[in-house]
């Protein structure tokens, strides 16, 4: 049961990471790769907010969602929008994205030190619930119902608002989209700045949960990140969450009956053998583009 | 006479190009103040006219700035009081290898061929398993000053440490546990990945084996994991009477807070990793009960380490952690060696390291042994109420 509840948890941080990384990537079409950089700074300054500004985590987490979504902007200007008339707009918004991250990493080590960084102690209320015997701390509710909730609006968001409607003309097609009337500059710089914000969120959550905040943090994750959105199936939103909840379970499954050396071994296998079974993912959608 | 010394950290290149020689004399010793290395007198009133190069390679930057940084600041408080002390000036060089190998080799060449008296480091055995073989080939005598991993000495009769290794202080660490606590049970986690924690584990197994205690699982993990919780439910399961971790301080905290969390209140047994003051910091009151075995204890009370611990929090306004503790000591056991023989020559520095004996220092009584490891007592102990306490 513990094990079964570990998984979830696990998973369910894959997942609000993932879902923000989807967005971008499923829906605009561009791989973000600066999005781990802004899970961890958004980690460093979630603490600084608490530690030095003395701010409650509640009261530091919409300043870290509008960092979040400010640093979308100005990663979305500086490393995507210049690009976005090259045939090679894909690879190089991938790699102009890579400098960037590389930019504000070293910017953190420069303001914070190579030091790991904690919330201090008593930030987040060590409230722990006992379900069927296992332990379950009130962090952990919290990440998978804030995963849950994003997942759900999210999906409306995407799919009955203007804004949405715009997103997905803009995938589409944006010179059509651009005829119909919709601000294609301002639909994708949106989109980055709620992709990142979500970003931001999944790096401060994922501090709490595991005591820890590392420069390396998002690179650790940025992988499983990306597996996470292949499983699922690129874009699905719903697919980012299971995704991340069976990559978890996989993970502590491989952890109980095959040996911890195995975990990534397990994780990774299971990727291979979802496109081989479901190129789309589980819940993507085949495209059809033509030309 | 007037004393200078000049400490040069991180981007002293520049001044490593001043402080250089003719690479060709990267053999043996005489350095661009050929013949001025020798001094004489003896001991306290051995003086050296040439300015004696040392070379410092730490982990200022990357995965290990944490060890690198209280190493850096134990070297420079020595160097100061040294400084002042007179009669023999060293110029030391401090450069960053940032946690990577490589760069650890890059820095071993330049000193070797800027002509150093002696090296210094590197922070992690893992760099110095590499690193060390440069200088022995070129007959540069090193001092590695935290590393801890098997083998590092045995590269050859150059290399020596002030670091008491895993395999010397985790016997005491595990006898006292096992007579303390009763142990019968135990689970062993280390994270395979790194040759610090990997060799801290086979000293655990070896010595778990010899107070015969059953290891009723072993759990890996890698270095740069931060959730433990699935690997510790599995732990919980076969129901230890101690959790035996070999771990650096970066997955030790998680790992303490997740134990904890998941009502895991046996004691845990730490490696060299977990002797940190972090561990208290960050851990809180999940620290409690951790049992560590270390090189130092800063509650002693020798004279030497009274001296330090107030030097240090005067400079720092911090107090010092066993890196520190065990950098301090090094150059002060340099300075020891020089004196010795009042020669700061490459060979002179070698022989009299090696003859080190019941010198008393921060770490207590020091001796190099025969392997040229260092040999002085070790201390095991446990978290209490926020701090190191001893176990007894």
């Amino acid at each position: 049961m513990q094990q079964l509840l570990n998984g979830i948890f696990i998973g369910s941080i894959y997942a609000l990471f993932a879902i923000g990384f989807t967005l971008v990537f499923g829906i605009l079409d561009r791989l973000n790769l600066a999005h781990p950089a802004v899970f961890a700074a958004s980690a460093f300054v979630g603490i600084e907010l608490v530690e030095r500004g003395g701010l409650s985590l509640w009261a530091a987490l919409p300043i870290v969602f509008v960092f979040g979504a400010v640093l979308g902007l100005v990663i979305e200007r500086v490393a995507f929008r210049p690009l976005k008339g090259r045939a090679d707009a894909h690879f190089a918004g991938l790699i102009s994205s890579i400098a960037l991250a590389g930019m504000l990493i070293a910017l953190l080590q420069w303001r914070y030190g190579p030091d790991t960084r904690r919330f201090p102690p008593g930030s987040f209320p060590d409230t722990r619930f006992e379900v069927f015997g296992a332990q379950v701390t009130l962090v952990q509710v919290v990440i998978l119902g804030i995963s849950l909730a994003l997942m759900v609006g999210l999906t409306y968001m995407v799919t009955r608002t203007r804004l949405g409607r715009g997103m997905r003309a803009v995938a589409e097609n944006p010179t059509a989209a651009r005829v119909l009337g919709v601000n294609v500059d301002r639909v994708t710089a949106v989109t980055f700045a709620i992709s990142s914000a979500l970003g931001a969120v999944a790096g401060v959550l994922f501090a709490i949960n595991v005591n820890t905040a590392q420069l390396g943090m998002g690179a650790a994750i940025e992988l499983k990140g990306l597996a996470v959105i292949i499983v699922g199936g690129m874009g699905s939103l719903p697919g980012a969450l299971i995704g991340g909840l069976l990559l978890g379970l996989a993970e502590v499954f491989a952890v109980q009956h095959i040996g911890s050396s195995w975990v990534n071994v397990i994780a990774f296998g299971l990727l291979f053998v979802i496109l081989l079974l479901r190129p789309q993912g589980l819940l993507g959608a085949r495209k059809v583009r033509e030309v | 006479m007037r004393t200078k010394l000049h400490t040069v950290a991180a981007a002293g290149a520049a001044a490593l190009l001043l402080a250089s020689c003719g690479s060709g004399e990267s053999d043996g010793g005489d350095s661009a103040a050929s013949g001025t290395l020798t001094g004489e007198g003896s001991g306290e009133s051995c003086t050296i006219e040439g300015e004696v190069p040392l070379g410092a390679v730490l982990s200022l930057t990357g995965a290990a700035a944490s060890y690198g940084e209280s190493q850096q600041r134990g070297l420079q408080l020595a160097a100061a009081e040294l400084a002042e002390q007179g009669g023999v000036t060293y110029d030391l060089t401090i450069e960053d290898d940032q946690t990577d190998p490589r760069q650890a080799i890059t820095l071993f060449d330049q000193f070797v061929s800027d002509g150093v008296s002696l090296i210094i480091g590197p922070t992690l055995s893992n760099a110095a398993v590499q690193a060390d073989p440069i200088a022995q080939e070129a007959g540069v005598p090193v001092l590695g000053i935290s590393n801890t991993a098997a083998g590092v000495t045995e590269i050859g009769d150059y290399i020596f440490r002030d670091s008491l290794t895993e395999q010397a202080v985790i016997p005491q660490t595990v006898a006292q546990a096992t007579e303390q606590f009763g142990l019968q049970d135990v689970v062993v986690m280390y994270s395979n990945d790194d040759a610090f924690t990997e060799s801290g584990y086979e000293a655990f197994a070896a010595a778990l084996e010899e107070e015969g205690v059953n290891v009723s699982e072993t759990i890996t993990f890698s270095k740069s994991d931060t959730d433990f919780r699935a690997l510790l439910t599995q732990a919980q399961e076969s129901n230890p009477d101690a959790l035996v971790v070999s771990a650096l301080i970066e997955a030790a905290v998680p790992l303490v807070t997740q134990a904890r969390e998941l009502g895991i209140d046996v004691p845990i047994i730490g490696g060299n990793g977990f002797n940190n003051p972090t561990l208290m910091a960050d851990a809180g009151e999940a620290a409690e009960g951790v049992v560590v075995g270390a090189a130092w204890n800063s509650a002693s009370d020798n004279p030497e380490n009274q001296a330090f611990l107030e030097a240090y929090e005067a400079e720092y306004g911090a107090q010092p952690d066993q890196f520190a503790a065990q950098a301090y000591t090094g150059l002060k056991l340099v300075d020891h060696a020089v004196r010795a023989n009042c020669s700061a020559e490459r060979d002179s520095i070698q022989q009299a390291l090696g003859q080190i004996e019941d010198v008393p220092t921060v770490l207590g009584e020091f001796s190099i042994d025969e392997n040229r490891d260092a040999d002085h007592p070790a201390v095991v102990q446990v978290v209490e109420n926020g701090q190191f306490a001893v176990l007894e």
